[in-house]
């Protein structure tokens, strides 16, 4: 991989920081949809830029993408099939005492 | 005296380069698994967002300044490296590794405090997983430096200059872990 | 440039810098080789054990002495854990995947020699470290190799306050050094290939120990995490699996399964690839559908990531949950079977001579099938309430784990032993072997199978403590699996034998004894360092036997068409 045009870096950096900037604070603003949006939105835009422009995936074999995304798909696979147990504390026929007094506790308020 | 079976490409791509993208797809997977967790126990105890509200949100921000500087400097070290220009590339690898350490400096100075005032390892579930989570990622920012450190110095010799993309990858790598570590651990809502 | 070059350079080393301290990929293999035999003789030993205190409970056990309880379940716990990651691993994947990558693919060593040599040494660290806990206070882990918390995360409940943490750090280990050693077999697949070896002339062992190694390198991550949340559990207070404290046992139990289960065909794919490369050498036969056996190696590789909770019907996931994985776990049984029809296709009609590796191939085959069949009992989540946690699973995953872990690997050693040590074993001895192993195997776990399903359940000590387990059919057939298990290891000792022996006093070999058409086979018995005096290129597939119109009834991949 010798010549190829790159990205101007110092750009994509700047871009970076901006995004940066707006995910520390969308958070201070308090809504709940945005804090997530400019905090793990903002995430996912930011990995994206260094994973394409540093990491130069965009002029990578195919496969190398394939493969990366398939390690998360199946990060998501995993995700996916422990939630329903770890998750969640009650379900139509059972609860999970333990966790559900814990939660409860650490809810009370604090003197 | 390297081995002909390290020099050849049959796909294309450079030996040490495939095997950086395989490096990265397992961690991937060791990141993920422990994340993965993190996230479903997160969800299931809405009561450590008060604990995540101790974090301190400014060092988080500024550390994540740090890296996406240090991943500035790892690439232009690539494009110098490409440029032929070894000593170039070993000044901005050594660059990106004082990012590291005030990266690392910075954590030291965070975990000292939240220690002090009580927020230890083991003073719940949420500090359990904010400690091996950024203590993981951390002795990765280590391995890498040292990394970076041996290619830096093969580099300023003009020697192995193929090595500093590869340990770019590694350290852009790192910063994307912490690109998500940031908010998981730092955002409090 | 040449390699002999390069074994000149080499001329004169020393015992340590050549056997010990070497980058060689074959030395490397060997290091591995031996020292999983070496584990094999614990793994039996501690089956030999535990098998008498059932058999004859109470009594001495000859060798041993009494056996405990708690010493019961770390010989039980040491059973597992070494069988499958000090044995069937090392010998599977990184031995032959070590020795004939690289010379089945054309070039004289892997892509990272140094790095190769490292993850032997972090192996055999993880393997001494695991030897270690046994002599410590309190002896060796005993949770089972499943190590479910609590158990394995409290010292309170598990009394081995040491061997817990030295049992987990090894396991850990022994994941470091096959993801290091993974990323070399990958990438010299991959791109150190001989010149005309195009992907679909790779012969199948190597193509099974990459996907193995990949699907590893994706499996293992989630549980390095959960070692490491494990570990902190046991050394340093924390609870990420203590419901009291916010966590959950069950997060362990998903985070070693979605491990546990790609890891069977880790160790499955390897076992397969080297049976393919036998039953067409002593076949004389073209591989029956190359590109069939190789998508469905991937696909099993990929649907074996969506079966994990089968092992958990019964731990309180949640029943939706269940039924997914019912289908998905009935499902992969279909690929599985499909590659044992391809190879029966394969042998269907060609010129079959039955040398001790083809014995071993075909017993392969057949054994595992029965083991493939039982399984579909346990990936029912109804029929698996009652099956769980009893002797049907244990003779299920012995039906599939023997033919994968002894049965493929004496068909390996015995079919490149000649390569490997330059002389031929000796065919009767090899019979001898074969038989006096096959026919005790199958006597060991059918009776298992009956125990198993008359109710008996894993990892108890004394069945006498059950009074509706404790009847006398039941413990003679108890008796009946033991003294067949010692009989199947005293006939390992003809195999030992027959080895040792051979290396020094067999028969000279030549290049290519088997008449064989793949790389490793254009070489010296045994190759040299640098493999090839220079460098083959490549014009056909593999399998190229009894072409129609040819004279020789096999044709090398590196003739010239």
């Amino acid at each position: 991989m010798t010549e190829h045009a790159h990205p101007n870096y110092v750009k994509v950096w700047a871009i970076l920081v901006a995004l940066l900037v707006v995910s520390v604070v969308g958070p201070m603003l308090g809504i709940k949809v945005l804090t997530l949006i400019t905090a793990f939105g903002v995430a996912v835009v930011k990995a994206y830029l260094v994973a394409r422009n540093f990491m130069h995936l965009h002029i990578e074999k195919r496969w190398v993408v394939y493969l990366l995304t398939t390690c998360l798909a199946f990060m998501l696979l995993l995700f996916a099939g422990a939630a329903p147990d770890v998750m969640k504390h009650e379900g139509q026929r059972w609860e999970n005492h333990a966790a559900k007094r814990v939660t409860h506790q650490a809810q009370q308020p604090v003197h | 005296m390297k081995p002909i079976a390290t020099t050849r490409s049959a796909t294309g791509i450079p030996t040490g380069r495939l095997a950086i993208w395989w490096v990265i797809a397992s961690e991937i997977v060791i990141f993920g698994g422990l994340l993965a967790s993190y996230i479903m126990h997160r969800l299931g105890h809405p009561e450590w967002a008060d604990q995540a509200a101790h974090t301190n949100t400014w060092a988080g921000a500024f550390n994540t300044l740090v890296l996406l500087t240090s991943s500035l400097s790892a690439v232009l070290a690539h494009q110098a490296a490409e440029e032929k220009n070894g000593p170039k590339a070993a000044r901005l690898l050594l660059f990106t590794c004082l990012g590291g350490l005030i990266f690392l400096c910075v954590k030291g100075f965070e975990w000292t405090h939240e220690i002090q005032a009580g927020f230890t390892l083991t003073a719940g579930g949420f500090w359990h997983f904010y400690y091996t989570a950024a203590g993981l990622h951390g002795l990765h920012v280590i391995a890498g430096m040292v990394t970076m450190l041996i290619i830096a110095a093969d580099a300023r010799k003009g020697q192995e200059l193929q090595r500093v993309e590869l340990v770019g990858l590694y350290w852009h790598f790192v910063d994307v872990v912490w690109i998500f570590l940031f908010p998981l651990l730092y955002i409090a809502r | 440039m040449s390699a002999s070059g390069h074994a000149e350079h080499h001329a004169e080393e020393g015992f340590f810098r050549k056997y010990l301290w070497s980058t060689d990929h074959k030395i490397i293999a060997m290091q591995y080789l031996f020292t999983g035999m070496f584990m094999a003789l614990i793994g039996g030993f501690t089956v030999y054990v535990f098998r008498m205190q059932l058999a004859f409970p109470g009594q001495d056990v000859p060798g041993y002495g009494l056996v405990s309880p708690s010493e019961y379940n770390a010989l039980i716990t040491t059973h597992g854990s070494v069988m499958i990651f000090w044995v069937a691993m090392p010998v599977l994947i990184a031995a032959f995947g070590n020795y004939l990558i690289p010379l089945m693919i054309g070039c004289d060593d892997m892509a990272f020699p140094r790095l190769n040599r490292l993850s032997y040494q972090v192996f055999l660290l993880s393997a001494v470290l695991l030897m270690a806990s046994f002599f410590v206070e309190g002896g060796a882990f005993g949770g089972a190799w499943t190590a479910y918390p609590p158990l394995s995360s409290k010292p309170e409940f598990n009394n081995t306050p040491m061997g817990s943490v030295m049992w987990l750090t090894a396991v850990a280990l022994e994941f470091v050094a096959f993801l290091l050693g993974g990323i070399n077999f990958v990438t010299t697949a991959m791109n150190s290939r001989a010149p005309g070896m195009k992907m679909f002339d790779i012969p199948m062992a190597v193509w099974m120990i990459v996907i193995a190694s990949i699907m590893f390198m994706a499996s293992v991550g989630p549980l390095v995490a959960g070692a490491a949340m494990l570990l902190l559990d046991q050394v340093a207070g924390t609870g990420f699996y203590d419901p009291a404290r916010g966590g959950d046992p069950v997060l362990w139990q998903h985070l070693f399964w979605f491990f546990g289960h790609p890891e069977v065909y880790v160790v499955l794919l390897p076992a397969m690839g080297i049976v393919a490369e036998i039953i067409t050498v002593f076949a004389r036969k073209k591989l029956f559908g190359y590109k069939t056996v190789l998508w469905t190696a991937v696909a099993t590789g990929i649907l074996s990531f969506c079966v994990w909770a089968h092992h958990q019907f019964v731990a309180g996931i949640d029943p939706r949950m269940a039924n997914v994985f019912t289908i998905t776990t009935l499902l992969i049984s279909i690929p599985i079977a499909e590659l044992c029809f391809v190879y029966i296709a394969t042998l269907y009609g060609g010129s079959i001579r039955l040398t001790t590796p083809m014995l071993w191939a075909l017993a392969f085959v057949a054994e595992f099938l029965i083991g493939g069949v039982t399984g579909i009992f346990l990936g029912s989540s109804g029929s698996d309430i009652y099956f769980h946690d009893t002797y049907f699973v244990v003779a299920h995953f012995h039906y599939t784990f023997f033919p994968i872990a002894f049965i493929a690997v004496f068909a390996g050693v015995t079919y490149w032993f000649p390569k490997m040590f330059g002389r031929m074993l000796n065919e009767t001895l090899g019979k001898i072997h074969f038989w006096g192993t096959v026919i005790p195997f199958n006597l060991i776990f059918i009776p298992l199978f009956l125990t198993g399903a008359a109710g008996d359940h894993r990892r108890i000590y004394n069945y006498n403590h059950f009074p509706d387990l404790a009847r006398p059919e039941l413990q003679n057939l108890r008796v009946l699996a033991t003294v067949a298990l010692v009989t199947l290891l005293l006939f390992q000792a003809v195999f030992l034998f027959n080895f040792f022996r051979s290396i020094f006093a067999g028969k000279v070999a030549d290049a290519n004894p088997w008449r064989a058409n793949t790389l490793e086979w254009t070489v010296p018995s045994p190759p040299p360092h640098g493999n090839f005096a220079e460098m083959p290129t490549v014009y056909r597939g593999p399998y190229e036997y009894s072409v129609p119109n040819r004279e020789d009834d096999y044709w090398p991949q590196n003739v010239p068409g």
